[in-house]
């Protein structure tokens, strides 16, 4: 187990340093940065020694190690646009992003095993039938057309819920703000959550279904009825355990994806997070950011992606064996 | 013979497909006494497993239980509502499946599994029901009961998870089991220990049951009575050594003729032309008839049901009462000689 678990762990490292390079081929492509930094009518020699000062004349791997060191130690350089350190700017906006993904990604775990089950084992039923064609809404609606026709119905023509921003937050400890204890943030939080997590419930609610009903087929669930269980324990006990394998590994990936793709709904409801602060600095070449954010969300991939495969051994005892070879 | 355990009546259960409705039980009738083996040979499709579900109130949709009557201890049970029927299952009725190795949930511990079976159908506390699965375990010949108990599913080579399965369907004391092919996934070496098991077992309890399989070897040394099935319908019934030595039926011939045997001279074993009719396109009169070598105007006509033979036959070839048969060779009427 301890060997396996060293072994993933080297290989997210691996993962982890191509991220980087690939971040930092960014600062290469995009062009000269001092160009940017500099006015038109600076002399050439000051432009000389800024570079000098910036690293840039050294060779390409000596630069790329100075980047590493920097990443490890949370140090993405300074924005262009707002003359402040990345890794301030990302601190400040990450608890939004995050409070926002936790949300959606249990909003869809929960609707979606629920959902997937009870399809599953009321098949022919008809509100498994609207599940059904509600989730192909889900699956084909893109994530913007969804928030705005939230934002429609919930905010414009009736009014419940507010249409943008992150309502009331409080300060817990020095740096992460919080809309969950008040009522205007959690009431903000709506319409994002279920925007953002729609797509992963619809996605977790098929897997569900089908691998329940492919479950419900096999020799031992036909085995534990002719035990004579009841039908609970076949449900609850025997089938929706082994259902929920699969359904592990595409819940945690999905956390990533919801991680990164809210850039998207935060932009529909201008929720002051990572991705909105994202999308800006693509708008204004602003490269630490984009770098940052890149290694940032690369780093959680990583990471959940580790636990997820750990969270196997917990849940599978025939992996455990294969763990320890 | 005492009244017995489970009667099957006029069985019939069919299957709603979109080429209409087939028929996979057409009509079988037998009974099973206390501490009886009740062997049921066919060729795949015959309907052997299906009459197993059909008892135990298995049989999924689109199939049904068309009609006939299914009794235990002279009960209906048929007809009875799924709940009750689940109390009945695993508590009076019990089964034992092909495969071992996927009969056993793979993410509980075999003595979960267990517990879990003892205390749905008992009031023991969770600690009793925990003795009662070790004292299952070692007599079903696991060696450490006490600590295999703990172990999952995988950590059991097959022979040993066919004896967990054997275990967990005796862990409510069934009246009757219906054992799907035990053996049919296990190493030969491994066959007789579990089929001797089966057998050694249900004789102390007095337990009747229904050994579904194809291999006539275990049906000789195991069952007391044999039942042949041929597409859906019982074509010869009887003690087992009758049917064996003197099989009536020329489907039965068929299949007692291509077992291999040591001493027989014969070059080449016997083999039945044809193949099975698939349940669309079941011929009328008896299902035989395509592939019969004895086949006369009335097979194609009359469904033969299985009677007793002619005082002639069964004088010539010595039988035994109780054995029936289902041709109409043997009726009195036309007395032909096969």
């Amino acid at each position: 187990m301890l060997a396996f678990v060293i072994r993933r762990i080297l290989q997210s490292i691996a993962v982890m340093v191509s991220v980087a390079l690939i971040a930092f081929v960014m600062f290469r492509f995009v062009g000269d940065p001092v160009n940017q930094m500099v006015g038109v009518d600076t002399p050439q020699a000051e432009v000389e020694r800024l570079r000098a000062s910036l690293g840039l004349n050294d060779p390409t791997l000596v630069q790329f190690g100075r980047f590493l060191w920097n990443a490890l130690h949370f140090n993405f350089g300074v924005s262009y646009q707002f003359r402040l350190p990345v890794t301030q700017l990302l601190a400040e906006r990450a608890p939004a992003t995050l409070e926002l993904a936790l949300t959606a990604a249990l909003f869809a775990l929960f609707v979606g095993v629920v959902m997937g089950v009870y399809c599953a084992l009321r098949r022919d039923s008809w509100l498994a039938r609207l599940f059904q064609a509600v989730s192909l809404i889900g699956v084909s609606l893109p994530t913007f057309l969804i928030g705005i026709l939230l934002i429609y119905l919930f905010a414009v023509i009736l009014g419940w819920l507010p249409s943008n921003g992150r309502g009331q937050v409080v300060k817990i400890g020095n740096w992460w703000t919080t809309g969950l204890l008040t009522t205007s943030g959690l009431k903000a939080l709506v319409l994002p959550a279920i925007t953002l997590g729609l797509f992963q419930m619809t996605l977790i609610m098929r897997l569900v279904r089908a691998e329940m009903m492919e479950v419900m087929r096999t020799d031992y669930i036909k085995f534990a009825k002719a035990r004579g269980l009841t039908t609970r324990a076949i449900h609850f006990g025997h089938a929706l355990k082994n259902t929920l394998i699969p359904v592990i590994t595409i819940a945690g990936l999905q956390l990533g994806s919801i991680i990164a793709f809210a850039i998207i709904t935060e932009t529909v409801f201008n929720w002051p997070g990572m991705g909105l602060l994202f999308l800006k600095a693509v708008q204004n070449v602003d490269i630490p950011i984009m770098a940052a954010y890149l290694m940032l969300i690369g780093f959680l991939f990583v990471t959940i992606n580790l636990l997820v495969d750990l969270a196997y051994g917990f849940v599978d005892p025939r992996l455990r064996v294969a763990m320890r070879t | 013979m005492s009244e017995p355990v489970i009667s099957v009546r006029n069985l019939r259960v069919e299957f709603a497909t979109r080429r209409g409705i087939l028929r996979a039980i057409d009509g079988v009738s037998f009974d099973i006494a206390r501490g009886e083996v009740l062997g049921v040979v066919g060729e795949s499709g015959a309907g052997k497993s299906v009459t197993g579900a059909a008892i135990i109130g298995l049989i999924e949709p689109p199939g049904r239980i068309a009609g006939g009557e299914i009794l235990l201890h002279g009960q209906r049970i048929d007809n009875l509502p799924p709940d009750a029927m689940r109390r009945i299952r695993g508590r009076k009725i019990a089964m034992i499946f092909q495969d071992p190795l996927t009969s056993l949930n793979p993410l509980y511990r075999v003595g979960e599994q267990l517990i879990e079976t003892i205390r749905t159908h008992t009031d023991l506390s969770a600690r009793a029901a925990r003795d009662r699965a070790i004292g299952l375990l070692s007599e079903v010949g696991i060696p450490a009961p006490e600590k295999r108990i703990d172990g999952y599913p995988h950590e059991f080579s097959g022979g040993m998870r066919q004896r967990v399965v054997i275990a967990l369907a005796l862990s409510a004391e069934p009246d009757f089991i219906v054992a799907d092919e035990p053996t049919t996934a296990l190493d030969v070496s491994v066959q007789a220990q579990i089929i001797a098991l089966i057998k050694r077992l249900c004789a102390e309890r007095g337990t009747a049951v229904m050994l579904v399989t194809h291999d006539m070897g275990v049906i000789a040394e195991t069952a007391d009575r044999v039942a042949v099935m041929y597409a859906g319908r019982v074509a010869e019934i009887g003690p087992v050594r009758d049917v064996v030595k003197h099989p009536l039926h020329p489907y039965a011939k068929g299949l007692m003729g291509a077992i291999p045997t040591l001493e027989a001279e014969s070059e080449r074993l016997l083999q039945i032309p044809g193949s099975m009719p698939r349940l669309t396109r079941i011929p009328p009169g008896c299902a035989f008839n395509p592939r019969c070598s004895h086949v006369f105007d009335r097979c194609h006509v009359d469904k033969p049901e299985p009677i007793e033979p002619d005082a002639a036959t069964a004088a010539r070839e010595n039988l035994m009462p109780g054995h029936l048969v289902a041709c109409h060779l043997y009726t009195a009427k036309t007395g032909g000689t096969p």
